[in-house]
C-alpha cells in the first residue's frame, strides 16, 4: 500500500500584480484503494493543488510537503514525480503538435517503466484500451491531442492512466465536458484502473453525476486555498442541494469567481 | 524547464500553447487599381492592362541583366534581412568562380544534357527578379538541362548533386522540365563549400505531377543564393520543399507562376538555424491564372546565438485569377536566446471572386506548456525537446512523400539537435 501525503500546503503564484498565495494550507492524505472527492467553487485552487502535486513550474510552494510513501514529492522533478507514480489528468490538455499518440504513448510507457515495452503486446494492449474507452483507432496517428474535442481529450487523458498504471492519480475535472455515454465509459476507465492497479484517486469535480459512477469515501470541500469540511459521499448530495453559500460567508477574496 | 518570464506558461490556456498566432481568413476585396508603377521594364510579364501598384509584387523589376538592377544598399524592401557583407561578392560584378560540380543520377528516360548559354530552353521559366540573380544569369556558363519525357512516369528519383569546391563566387544555371503528363521528383542536393548564385528554372507541363526538393546542406562558411522560379502548366501539379540546413547565408527565393488555368502548387520548406545562421525564404506565388490552388507551409526551428531565420510569402491573386484558392502559414520554433526569426507574410488581392486566401504567421518559444505535459508522463526533459522538436518539423518532412529523403531529413534533424546539446 502507497500513500500519498500533503500537509499544510502553501502554494503561491507570481502575478503582474505581484505573489499571490493561492493555497493556504491544505492538509490531505490519500491511500491506495481509497478515493477522494475534491469540490469547491471555481478559483478555489483546486487545479492549483492538482498542478503542485504534479511539479508545474508556475506554482511555488512556499512552504508544507507532499509526500509519496516518505519520500519527498516536492524535491523530485515533474517527470520523476510521474515515474514515482503519480498521475494527473489535467484540466484542459495540451495539443503537441507532431506528436502522434503511438508516439507519445510508447515513449511514456518506456519512461515510466524504465525500458520499452514489448511490441506486440503494447501495440494489443493500446488497441484495447482505446476500444473500450471508444476512442477512434486512428487517433493513434493523430498528434497529440490535436484537434481533439473537448471530450475526446478527457477520453485520452484516462486511456494513459490505464495504461501507465499509476500508484495515484489526480483527475481534474475529467467529467466536465463530458456527454453522458462520455461520462459513463470514462468512469469505467477510472474503475477498471482502480481495481487493477490498487490505486487512489483524488477527484475534482463540479458535478456529482460523476460520483454516481465513481464513489468516494471521502469529500474535501475546498474553498478559499483550504479544506473547508470533509465528509462522507453524503456531503456531496448536500453540496449540490445547497452549494457553497454557507462557506463563502466571511470567505474573502476567492469569491469573484 | 526554460525560463520565459514575459509569457509564463497559461495553465489551461486552451489554445495550441506557447505560439503567440498570428494569421486572418481574409474576405476577398477587390483591390483599388492604382498607377501602372515605374517605367516599362518595371511590368512584369503577365502584367495584363489593369493597373497594378508600383508597391506590388507584380510591380518588381525583371530583367536578365545585371545592369538593369541598381546596385545593392541593403534598405531595399527584398533585401533588408540579408546580410550583404557577407554574401562573398554575389551581388557585385564578376561571378567568376568554378560553379559546383553538377552530377546527376536518373532514371534511363530522363534527358541529361550540359548546354551553353544560347540554348533555346533557357529562360524558360522566367526571368530574374533580383540583382544577384540577374548576374548569376549573366555569368553562368553552362547550364544542366534535365528534362522527363512526356508521359513518363518515374519511379525513382532524379538526384542532381550539387558539389561546391571552393569560395570563389560562382554562378550556377539548372533547368528541370517536366513535359506534358510526367510524373517525377527531382533532389537537389546542394553539399561541398561554395559561395554561388543560382537560377533554377522549372517548368511543369500540362497534367505533369513534379516534386522538387531543394536540399542545403553546405559547408558552414558557403553563401548560397538560389532564384528558383517554376511555372506550372495546365491542370499541372507542383511541389516544391526547400530544407535549408547548412551554410553561412542561405537565400532561397522559390517563385510558382501558374501559366495556364487548373493548377495546384504546395510549397513547403524546413529550415534549422544554428548559431550565426543565417537563412532566408522568400517565396511568391503567382496567382496569374483561374482555378488554381496554392498551399505554402515553411516551417523552422532555431538555436544558438545569432541564429536567424526569415521568411517572406508573397502571394499574389491577380484580377483574373477568379476561383482561386490559396494559404500560407509560417511557423517558428526558437529553442534558445539570441536567436531571431522574421515571418512575413504579403497577400494581395484585386479579384474579389476567389474560393479563398488566408495566412498565419506564428513564432513560439519552445513551449513549457508542451514540456509539463510530456514530463508529467514521465518523460524527461531532453527526451521530451527532442520529441516536440522533432515532431514540430516532423510536419514538414512526412508531407515530402520521398522515403529516403524524410530518412535523410529525420537524421539530419538528430545532428542538429545534438548539436544543440552540446
Ligand atoms: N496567472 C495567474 N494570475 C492571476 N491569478 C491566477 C493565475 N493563475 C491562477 N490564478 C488564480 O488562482 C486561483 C485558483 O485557481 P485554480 O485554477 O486553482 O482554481 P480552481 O479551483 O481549479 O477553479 P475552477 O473550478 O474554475 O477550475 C484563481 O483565483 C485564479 O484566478
Ligand atoms: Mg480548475
Amino acid at each position: 500500500m502507497s500513500t500519498l501525503e500533503i500537509k499544510d500546503l502553501h502554494v503561491s503564484i507570481e502575478t503582474e500584480q505581484g505573489v499571490k498565495e493561492i493555497l493556504k494550507g491544505v492538509t490531505l492524505t490519500v491511500k491506495t484503494g481509497e478515493t477522494h472527492a475534491i469540490m469547491g467553487p471555481n478559483g478555489s485552487g483546486k487545479s492549483t493543488l492538482a498542478s503542485t502535486i504534479a511539479g508545474h513550474p508556475r506554482y511555488t510552494v512556499t512552504s508544507g510537503s507532499i509526500t509519496l510513501d516518505g519520500e519527498d514529492v516536492l524535491a523530485m522533478s515533474v517527470d520523476e514525480r510521474a515515474r514515482a507514480g503519480l498521475f494527473l489528468a489535467m484540466q484542459y490538455p495540451v495539443e503537441v503538435p507532431g506528436v502522434t499518440m503511438t508516439n507519445f504513448l510508447r515513449t511514456a510507457k518506456t519512461a515510466i517503466d524504465g525500458k520499452a515495452p514489448a511490441i506486440r503486446t503494447w501495440t494489443k494492449e493500446v488497441k484495447e484500451a482505446m476500444a473500450q474507452l471508444r476512442i477512434d483507432a486512428d487517433f493513434a496517428q493523430r498528434n497529440v491531442n490535436e484537434g481533439f474535442s473537448g471530450g475526446e481529450k478527457k477520453r485520452v487523458e484516462i486511456l494513459q492512466l490505464e495504461l501507465f498504471k499509476p500508484k495515484f492519480a489526480i483527475l481534474d475535472e475529467t467529467d466536465s465536458g463530458l456527454d453522458v455515454d462520455a461520462l459513463k465509459v470514462v468512469s469505467e476507465g477510472v474503475n477498471r484502473a482502480h481495481a487493477a492497479g490498487n490505486m487512489g484517486t483524488l477527484l475534482i469535480t463540479h458535478y456529482t453525476r460523476i460520483l454516481r459512477y465513481i464513489k468516494p469515501e471521502f469529500v474535501h470541500v475546498f474553498v478559499d486555498g483550504k479544506i473547508a469540511e470533509q465528509g462522507g459521499p453524503e456531503l456531496a448530495d448536500r453540496l449540490e442541494e445547497e452549494g457553497y453559500d454557507r462557506y463563502l460567508a466571511g470567505a474573502g477574496s476567492a469569491v469573484q469567481a | 524547464m526554460t525560463e520565459v518570464k514575459e509569457e509564463k506558461a497559461r495553465i489551461g490556456a486552451p489554445s495550441i500553447a506557447g505560439f503567440t498566432e498570428e494569421g486572418e481568413s481574409l474576405s476577398p476585396a477587390p483591390a483599388a487599381a492604382g498607377p501602372l508603377g515605374g517605367d516599362a521594364s518595371k511590368s512584369h510579364s503577365h502584367g495584363g492592362g489593369y493597373g497594378i501598384p508600383d508597391s506590388s509584387r507584380a510591380g518588381r523589376l525583371t530583367s536578365y541583366r545585371l545592369a538593369d538592377f541598381p546596385e545593392l544598399k541593403g534598405t531595399e524592401e527584398e533585401w533588408r534581412f540579408t546580410p550583404l557583407r557577407r554574401l562573398g561578392g554575389l551581388h557585385k560584378d564578376g561571378l567568376d568562380g568554378a560553379a559546383p560540380g553538377v552530377a546527376v543520377d536518373a532514371p534511363q528516360q530522363v534527358r541529361v544534357e550540359t548546354v551553353g548559354r544560347d540554348d533555346s530552353r533557357i529562360g524558360s521559366a522566367g526571368i530574374p527578379e533580383d540583382r544577384v540573380s540577374a548576374n548569376a544569369w549573366e555569368h553562368f556558363a553552362e547550364a544542366t538541362v534535365i528534362t522527363v519525357p512526356s508521359g513518363a512516369q518515374l519511379e525513382d528519383r532524379i538526384l542532381v548533386t550539387m558539389t561546391g569546391n571552393g569560395l570563389a563566387a560562382a554562378a550556377q544555371h539548372v533547368v528541370l522540365i517536366a513535359e506534358a503528363d510526367a510524373r517525377a521528383v527531382v533532389v537537389l542536393n546542394h553539399q561541398g563549400q561554395a559561395v554561388v548564385s543560382e537560377n533554377v528554372e522549372i517548368v511543369v507541363g500540362d497534367r505533369a505531377e513534379l516534386t522538387v526538393v531543394s536540399l542545403q546542406e553546405w559547408s558552414d562558411d558557403s553563401v548560397h543564393l538560389s532564384s528558383q522560379q517554376v511555372k506550372v502548366g495546365r491542370d499541372a501539379k507542383v511541389k516544391h520543399v526547400a530544407i535549408s540546413l547548412g551554410g553561412s547565408v542561405v537565400r532561397l527565393t522559390p517563385t510558382v507562376r501558374f501559366a495556364q488555368p487548373g493548377g495546384e502548387a504546395e510549397i513547403f520548406g524546413l529550415y534549422f538555424a544554428d548559431a550565426g545562421q543565417h537563412l532566408e525564404h522568400r517565396t511568391f506565388v503567382d496567382h496569374a491564372q483561374p482555378n488554381c490552388v496554392s498551399n505554402v507551409l515553411y516551417k523552422g526551428a532555431l538555436q544558438g546565438k545569432d541564429a536567424r531565420t526569415v521568411w517572406v510569402g508573397d502571394v499574389l491573386i491577380q484580377k483574373q485569377a477568379e476561383g482561386t484558392d490559396s494559404y500560407e502559414k509560417n511557423q517558428n520554433l526558437v529553442l534558445t536566446d539570441g536567436c531571431r526569426a522574421d515571418s512575413v507574410p504579403n497577400l494581395e488581392i484585386e479579384t474579389g471572386l476567389i474560393e479563398g486566401a488566408g495566412h498565419a504567421s506564428a513564432t513560439g518559444r519552445f513551449d513549457d506548456e508542451h514540456l509539463f505535459y510530456l514530463m508529467a508522463r514521465g518523460i524527461p526533459e531532453d527526451v521530451a525537446r527532442r520529441l516536440v522538436v522533432r515532431g514540430f518539423l516532423n510536419e514538414i518532412i512526412q508531407k515530402i512523400g520521398v522515403p529516403a529523403i524524410e530518412e535523410h531529413l529525420t537524421e539530419a534533424v538528430e545532428r542538429e539537435l545534438d548539436a544543440g546539446d552540446n
